[in-house]
């Protein structure tokens, strides 16, 4: 039951958050690249000021896997590399608390432009 | 109506059709609630396969963006979100469709100057932005903890 | 005077149009010479592809046209792609003189009318004029790649896969080349690249009142008008707003982007846009209904929208052109 409560909160939450930027995109002149970097930059300021934090552990996934959550990922990382290292740690941690994320998306899209083709739209 | 600039600019805002907003953020609701439910099943998944917290909370992103670079491969991506619109773009499927696809398109000039310099052309602002705000807040916070 | 109306008009003696897949599939189809399913015409790049598709037209037009070897005397060419590739590369192998062009969309009618005029004065015997656009190859180059995950918004337009060549010529049965009005450059301060129609459409506005008011005509005196790509949006307001001139179009007006695909079954929001749109419905579908006289006199009219993604990130606005092109199944059409 437990699990179920989790994947509907992370449904809920994770949709919501996707709903905001379509009504972004559907009513303003913005972009989807603009949407994307305010969401990441609003991921790291919401962390900053400890509410983005709180809705992590309430929705789990449905927090950390919308770009406010690369921003989350961000922030985290630099908080831990500060608490660790000190200021150096403010250049160091916020790539270290993505490196996962960045070097997947990487690999695997050199990979797939190795063995695949783009395809006219339909 | 004389083609007065601002005239015309009205003129032509008003009568273009508008974009289906409730019907694209149902889609948005679904895709995207969907896509973050799959990835709270999976971190469930993981941990039962008693991978450590701290690998699974890094292994549920790389997932969906294997799984979303290979259906940007196969071609299947760009036809989900052309109905789920920020459903796919806002979670970080959207991140990886953005590196793979011009990675994929950009192959026909070479693997250096094409893959290799291109695939950041539409998710490089995301990581200069993401950067950026992380290290001001670094630097925020370091200050913080000096003067507290 | 805007409209030269020309002393020798040339005729059109061969013409072909090579379209992709989703063009073929459309309520054209079948008016086309040739299509590739998949959009490559084995090719192994996009650009590639659309400079065989010009490649593939020119000849296609020469040989329906039975032409020798001294034909054509030059060649007027173009597309969207940056410093006309498509055009150089497709059509190297005729080793002709060519003039590369760029008009954007209107690239077809302003390679007409430059061949019309020149073949008309008496510089040339015959002429080409050939344009192409590919979907693949421009989504690249202004939009986005190809696999990226994107909504269209609903006022844009879909860049159609498809090449149009047509051989002109001082001799022939026509149909014929009997007045041209070459186009300015209009901007009326639109900057949303989904709604081009709108930006283009006070372009083709300027260009038709011009022509109605010199020449003393109505547009009911024609078979056919016929915008390049204004799509459905720039249909409506040049309707809207040449009926408010005291233009009443509303029998005769017709867009080539409109007629390319269903837009009903087949999802190109607005419709069609691109140099390849109307050159293929022209040298397609519009070259076979003078064939059948279905049509006797029309006014063809292409529009362009001469912007580039870089200067619109500058906050340029959309700047349109429309060079007007009238055909008449008889070579004094214009005393009609």
């Amino acid at each position: 039951m437990a699990f179920f409560i989790s994947l509907l909160k992370a449904f809920i939450v994770g949709g919501s958050l996707c709903v905001f930027a379509q009504i972004l995109i559907d009513k303003t002149a913005m972009t989807p690249a603009r949407i994307l970097v305010l969401y990441v930059s609003l991921g790291v300021a919401l962390t900053a000021i400890g509410l983005y934090g709180p809705l992590v552990s309430f929705a789990g996934c449905g927090a950390t896997t919308p770009l406010l959550g690369f921003g989350y990922s961000l922030a985290e990382g630099v908080k831990k590399a500060v608490d660790e290292r000190g200021l150096i740690g403010a250049l160091t941690g916020g790539l270290t608390g993505t490196a996962g994320g960045i070097a997947a998306a990487t690999f695997f899209a050199y990979i797939f432009a190795l063995i695949f083709r783009g395809h006219p739209k339909k | 109506m004389n083609l007065d600039t601002n005239e015309y600019g009205k003129f032509v805002r008003a009568r273009a059709p508008k974009s289906p907003v409730l019907k694209n953020c149902l889609c948005a609701f679904l895709v995207g609630g969907g896509i973050c439910a799959f990835a709270e099943a999976l971190f469930h998944g993981y941990l039962a396969l008693h991978i450590t917290e701290e690998n699974v909370k890094t292994l549920v992103p790389v997932t969906l963006i294997f799984l979303a670079a290979l259906l940007t491969g196969f071609g299947v991506f760009d036809d989900v979100a052309k109905i789920a619109g920020a459903g796919t773009l806002v979670p970080i499927t959207g991140f990886a469709n953005a590196v793979a696809s011009p990675a994929i398109d950009n192959k026909s000039e070479g693997l250096v100057l094409g893959v290799g310099a291109q695939m950041f052309t539409v998710a490089g602002p995301v990581i200069v932005y993401g950067v950026l705000t992380s290290v001001i807040y670094g630097f925020i916070y370091w200050i913080w903890g000096i003067a507290v | 005077m805007r409209v030269l109306r020309l002393k020798n008009p040339p005729s059109v003696i061969g013409c072909a149009s090579v379209v992709g897949g989703k063009e073929h599939d459309g309520p054209l189809g079948a008016d086309f010479d040739l299509h590739d399913e998949t959009g490559t015409f084995g090719m192994d790049t996009w650009e590639k592809s659309e400079s065989e598709m010009q490649r593939l037209a020119l000849n296609l037009a020469l040989a329906k046209g039975k032409c020798g070897d001294d034909v054509p005397e030059v060649i007027f060419a173009g597309d969207l792609m940056n410093q006309c590739t498509g055009s150089a590369y497709g059509l190297l192998g005729f080793c002709k003189p060519y003039f590369g062009l760029y008009g954007a969309c209107s690239t077809f009618a302003e390679a007409t009318v430059l061949g019309s005029l020149l073949i008309s004065a008496g510089y040339f015997k015959n002429a080409a004029a050939i344009s192409s656009s590919h979907f693949c190859s421009a989504e690249r180059q202004f939009r986005f790649p190809l696999e990226y995950g994107g909504q269209r918004a609903p006022t844009a337009q879909w860049t159609a896969t498809a090449a149009g060549a047509a051989i002109l010529s001082a001799s022939g049965n026509g149909p014929y080349v009997t007045e041209v009005l070459p186009g300015m450059i209009v901007d009326k301060g639109i900057n949303d690249v989904n709604n081009m129609g709108a930006a283009m459409a006070p372009a083709a506005i300027d260009t038709l009142t011009a022509y109605f008011a010199e020449t003393g005509k109505q547009p009911r005196d024609f078979d056919l008008i016929l915008t390049g790509d204004l799509g459905l949006e720039g249909h409506a307001i040049t309707l809207e707003l040449m009926k408010e001139r005291g233009y009443d179009m509303t029998d005769v007006y017709n867009d080539c982007g409109l007629l390319l695909y269903g837009r009903s079954s087949q999802d190109v929001h607005c419709g069609g846009s691109g140099c390849g749109c109307s050159a293929s419905v022209i040298c397609g579908h519009i070259m076979k209904r003078f064939a059948k006289g279905e049509l006797k006199n029309i006014l063809y009219l292409a529009t362009g929208a001469l912007m580039s993604p870089g200067r619109l990130k500058q906050g340029a606005t959309i700047p349109g052109i429309a060079h007007l092109v009238r055909i008449s199944a008889e070579k004094n059409g214009w005393e009609g």
